[in-house]
Order: structure tokens, then sequence, then C-alpha cells
């Protein structure tokens, strides 16, 4: 699993994509510290997708963990097969089965239910485990989390306690709509992911958009800068780019100059909100273009 | 960089080392100076507010030790990777670690470790990151901003006005804040409304919130006793969270008077509820939970009061929400916020400025409660221009002149949280 830095960074380019340059020494030291990473950045930049680079760069399968408000360990964890089990129960019944047998056989393995975090511990190559905007969820998650992350074992009552056959690698990212707990944050590595500058983002263009001209790229590239620089509500991030330039490349265009009106209509890739498309009028978007193109 | 970070990793074999490290190929350690030099340098980041345990400097160790760090540009990410906890850290880190092993920019190393942040504690705090550091302490993006603006509108209806007719009718209201005594009862008494106030909200979500859902899981362990015939059921409800509260005090001149006492009251939010933070305005907009937070009543009222002492300019409202909703919104406000200023409405920026920064704040947060001193004067009608931009966003607009009327507020705020 412990990857030297540089086939780290290799296998990213070999997947797709395209890391700044740290990001390949903090996922590096992921195997060397056994630590988790956590990402933080401005939604859009691409922190979910380190996730899944990662997963490619191991060849190893993605586990992923959506956190929400109200995400509990249910729903995260395992859960018995409720309707199962009472089906079971019933018919061990009939045959005339006693109590406790019945309550031994209800409450194995064979009803037991799978969620992200005991899946990700019972694998038997380690996996990647994405637990993405683990902000959203409740600090008693974030807790429990902590638990799980440093143990790695769950105990379930009925069961007994289910240590990890393999430790997963684990990605956790946050938008910072609630603040993380200390606690959690030390036992991470950081990594904060800006906006890529324009030429990584030009390359991101390139790859993820095969076929498109590298000129037309590099002006998408410097366009979205200047409309990032703009006071909006909702930055565009790497994705909003990508569509915009997938939109570009489809209505054939090959110089961001050659019409204009097409580049205003087709910015509603970019700015998704009203308010924000009001700010960037046709006049602001002809000025910036003709800074950048 | 690459002549000090070397000599860091060359090797020294006489010493103890951690016996992880013995199974490296290398089976290099660290001379004892470099290793002192590291932990300094855990120091010095521990005393820019970087919060590093023995746990990372082993780790540190780790890297340093490891084959891979024969390359000397990969220590400082990697490093940054390990020490660094929040934003904030990653934005700082390279400037000390240029500072510490590089010996750059010597002078801001000095004032680096200098300004230790003082420990807070965790449960009560909303951590400040994702705010850049200038951004949490006084100085803010307002007055730079401000600069576009046209500096202020000379049209009559200025501060200035409001602040003459107000002196004359605190001087009725709220005099006895003046006595030491009083202030001290002042105190306990707003205290004690917040925490009741606190009390109230809860409970009011709690009945509100009645989701009753079955609890498969405990229902069917509860009847295993009756063979799985579900005679007994277990019932799930909604977890109560407590309401969020932010409050943004108006400390202009024009509000003299009543800062005193909301100072005060704003105290005892911040110590009564478990998320609360507080901000002062007047021209610039400042966060002071920090300062709140000091155990010691008398010491932080009078800290903040001296924050709050308004440069007797005008008020700079909608500057200041704008300030607030660019830097802190994002982190101190969730859905189950609800924010309430304290201001007389007396802004002397655009009051278009105003009501489009107010337009902002609704979207984001659950509530918004504007208490206005002002209404407790008999004819008062809300005119100045920017209470008018402001009016539409607010869902609670109550006066706020002493403390029976902050009282006679709470079964509003119940009402409407």
């Amino acid at each position: 699993m412990t990857l030297k830095r540089e086939e780290i960074a290799d296998k990213l380019a070999a997947v797709g994509y395209v890391a700044d340059h740290d990001i390949a020494t903090a996922l590096w030291l992921m195997g060397l510290l056994k630590r988790p990473l956590l990402l933080e950045g401005e939604a859009g930049v691409g922190k979910t997708e380190v996730g899944k680079a990662l997963a490619a760069v191991h060849g190893t399968e993605l586990i992923r963990l959506q956190c929400y408000e109200g995400l509990d360990q249910n729903a995260a964890l395992y859960e018995w097969n409720y309707q199962r089990q009472l089906l079971a129960i019933k018919a061990r019944e009939s045959i005339g089965e006693n109590a406790d047998t019945i309550e031994e056989h209800i409450f194995s393995e064979k009803f037991l239910l799978e969620r992200p975090l005991l899946a990700a511990i019972r694998r038997d190559r380690p996996p990647v485990l994405l637990i993405d905007e683990v902000d959203r969820a409740d600090e008693e998650f974030e807790a429990f989390l902590l638990e799980l992350l440093s143990d790695f074992q769950v105990s379930i009552p009925e069961l007994g306690t289910i240590k990890a056959t393999a430790i997963p690698c684990v990605v956790l990212t946050s938008n910072g709509t609630r603040e993380l707990s200390d606690a959690l944050r030390r036992r991470c590595l950081y990594h904060y992911i800006d906006f890529p500058d324009v030429d990584r983002e030009a390359k991101i263009i390139l790859t993820r958009v095969p076929g498109i001209d590298a000129t037309l790229a590099s002006q998408i590239a410097r366009m979205v800068a200047a409309v990032r620089k703009e006071d909006l509500r909702k930055v565009p991030g790497v994705a909003e780019t990508l569509d915009w330039a997938a939109t570009l490349f489809g209505l054939e265009m090959h110089d961001l100059r050659q019409e204009s009106e097409a580049l205003y209509e087709t910015m509603i890739c970019l700015l998704k909100t009203q308010e924000d498309r009001a700010r960037v009028t046709r006049e602001l978007s002809e000025r910036l273009l003709g800074k950048v193109a | 960089m690459t002549g000090n970070l070397q000599e860091v990793s060359r090797p020294h074999a006489d010493l103890g080392v951690d016996p992880r490290l013995r199974k490296d190929q290398r089976s290099e350690s660290l001379s004892a100076p470099a290793r002192r030099r590291l932990a300094g340098f855990g120091r010095t980041l521990r005393n820019n507010g970087f919060r590093i345990g023995l746990a990372e400097t082993r780790d540190a160790l780790t890297i340093l030790t490891s084959p891979a760090a024969i390359q000397p540009a990969l220590i400082r990410p990697a490093l940054r990777a390990l020490f660094c906890a929040t934003h904030s850290d990653w934005d700082r880190f390279n400037e000390i670690f240029d500072a510490f092993w590089l010996g750059r920019n010597m002078r801001q190393r000095q004032v680096l470790s200098g300004t230790a942040s003082a420990p807070h504690s965790p449960a009560r705090r909303l951590v400040e990151a994702h705010v850049p550091q200038e951004a949490l302490g006084l100085p803010d993006h307002a007055e730079r901003r401000s600069d576009s603006n046209a500096e202020m509108p000379a049209d009559g209806r200025g501060r200035r006005e409001g602040a003459s007719r107000t002196e004359s009718l605190t001087a009725t209201d709220l005099r006895h804040i003046v006595d030491p005594d009083d202030i001290a009862a002042t105190h306990a008494l707003a205290s004690r409304l917040a925490r009741i106030m606190r009390v109230r909200l809860v409970r009011r979500e709690q009945i509100r919130r009645r989701g009753r859902r079955l609890d498969l899981r405990h229902t069917i362990h509860r009847n295993i006793s009756h063979g799985g015939t579900l005679l007994d059921l277990a019932w799930r409800r909604r977890k109560i969270k407590p309401l969020r509260l932010v409050v943004l005090l108006d400390a202009s001149g024009s509000m003299n008077l009543y800062t005193a006492f909301f100072v005060r009251f704003l105290h005892g939010v911040v110590d009564a509820f478990r998320e609360a933070e507080a901000f002062v305005f007047h021209t610039r907009l400042a966060h002071v939970s920090p300062s709140l937070r000091d155990r010691d009543v008398t010491r932080a009222v009078e800290k903040l009061s001296l924050m709050a002492q308004g440069i007797g300019g005008g008020t700079r409202i909608g500057e200041s929400l704008a300030t607030f909703n660019r830097w802190h919104a994002r982190r101190v406000i969730n859905s189950r916020t609800a924010v309430m200023i304290v201001s007389d409405g007396y802004d002397t920026g655009e009051p278009s400025k105003l009501g489009e920064e107010m337009r902002r704040l609704r979207r984001r947060c659950k509530r918004i409660i504007w208490l206005n001193p002002l209404i407790g004067w008999r004819d008062y009608s809300p005119q100045a221009r920017g209470m008018q931009a402001a009016l539409p966003y607010v869902d609670l607009f109550a006066p706020a002149h002493n403390l029976a009327s902050l009282a006679a507020l709470e079964p509003y705020l119940v009402r409407i949280l």
C-alpha cells in the first residue's frame, strides 16, 4: 500500500487527476504515517475527486460516506435487516424453535446490513474510505468517527467486536459549514485545496475534455480565473469550468474572441445564481475577455 | 533551504531512535541538535497557535528519517500537511517555516512568535477557521472597500441628529448603569435573562419537533421475549439542537449610552448560550466573543467597553454587515441561527447597501431580530433611511431601552424562533 511519492504523482497523472504539487506529498504521508487526510477548500475545487483518484492510484475500491445532518450510526455503520428478522422469527416460531435459538439466529451476520464504515474495515484489500462533507454531520457523529479512526474496530452489541481486516485509507472532506473539533483535526493530515492556477486549470480542461484546443483551454482557464476575481456569491469551481469548456467545445469554438455573444450566453455554466448573472453583464464579460484573450 | 535541511537529516547513528525507524533501509536517525531544532520548530508553531502534540512531533521524525527525505523539497509540504490543522494554519505555515529554518524575515519571525493565541475552550467556541487571520481581530475589510463608495451622504438625516435625541432620552431610562453595584445587578439580570431565553427557546424546539418515528432496532430488541410479536414499541423523536444566537451590537456614537448596558447583556448571552457569537460594530466590525469568554466578568466587560468605545464617527451598518456576511457569516451562521442586531438604525452609509446586505443575511439565517433602543421612545417611528431599508428583512422589530423591555421580548422570541 505504501507507494513512493513519485509513484503517487505519476499514477495521479495517469488516472487523469491533475494534482497540485503538494497533494502527492500529502497522499504519500497518508501511507507513511497511517493517518487520515482532511481536505478543505471552497466548493468545487475537486476535494471529492482526490478520494476517487486515490482509489484509482491504489487500484482499490472506493467506499463513500456522504455525511448529512442527522447522520447516525445506523446509516453510517451497520443496521439489522429488520424485515428479514421479523420474517425469520415468525418462520422459526412456527416450526417450534425456542426463543434462544431464534435470537441467536436473527442476530447473525446474515441479517447484518453493512453500511460504509463497516464495509470499509471488512474488506480483504484496504479500500479508500471517502468521508464526504464531514462538517455536515453533527458533533456526536464526529466523536464516534474519531474513535473508529483510531481503533479501527467496531463493537456491535449483539455480535461482538469486529476488528478491521484491512486499515482503509481515509480521506475526509469539509466545506466549513460547521467547525470541526480540534481532536479530529489533530488526528488528520491537512491539505487545503485552492482553486487551481491558470496553467493547472488549462491542463485539467485538456485532460477532461479530450479533443479541445490547447489555446481555447488556456483562454477558458484565464477567463474563469478573471470571473473568480469578481465579487460573486457562488464562485465557479472546476466542475463549472469543465462544463463550460465542454459547452464551448460542443459549439465548435476555437477562440473565445470569435463569438462573444455565444460566450456570454454560455456563461450560465459558470454563474449559478441570478444575482451573479446580473453582476456579470455583457459589458463586463467583454471587458474580462479583452483582458484575458 | 537545501543546506539547512540536509543538516537536519544528517545521520548520527549513536543516538537512540524510535524503534520503528530502525526498519528503514537507511537506518538513519537525527542528531540530537537536529531533534532539538525540530522540537524548537514545534514550539514555535505552538506559540503561533498551531495545535501540535507529541504524536505530531514523532511523526515529523518519521518523515525526516524516511528515505524519501533526501529530497529537501519534500520536507516543507510534508511537514505542512502534518502540522497544519486549519486553513489559517495552512496560510501561515510557509512564513513560519522560512523564518525558522531559513532565517528569512527575521523581524517578522519575532512578531510571529509573539502573537500566541490564547487557549480557548473548544466546546463553547465556533472556531475561526476559514476566516483569514486579519478578519478575526479588529481590523477588517470594510474600510478598504469603502473607498469605492462615496464617503457618506451629506444629507441632513445623519447620525448626529439621532445622537442628540438619544442623549436626552437615555439620561432617564438607563442612569442606574453609573453606580458600580447597579452595574453588577444589571449584569446578573442580563445573564439570567439570557439563560431563561435559552431554556425557553430550546424547549420550544422540543415541543414542535415531535418527529415520532418507530425505532425498529429497539422495538425488535425489546420484543424478543414476546417471541417476536411486537407488543412494546420503541419510538424515536428528533434530537433537539440548541439554537445558536449571533448578536451584532452597534457601538457608535448615537448608541453611546446604551452600549455599556448591552455589552453586559452580550456577556450574559455569550455566557449562557452554548453557541453564541458576539460582534460589535461602528464604522468597522469586530468579533468580540473571545474577549467575552473571559471568566472574569468585570474584566471582560471592561475590555469590550474599550473596544466598543466608538470612534465618534458615523455608523456604517451596511459596511459592517457586509464584512460580517463576507468573513464571518459562513462560520457562525447555520440554519438554526438567530441573528440579533442591536442598533438605532442611524446609518451614515448608503441605505441601499444596508438593504442589500440585510437581504443576504436574511437568506442565511433563521430569524433576524432587530432591537432598537429608540422604539422605547414614545413618538418614535423608524424614519431613519437605513432603518427603512432594513425593515423588510426583519422578523421582529422591538424596543430595548431597558431590562424590562428586554424581558418583555421573550414571548415574542419564543413565538418567532
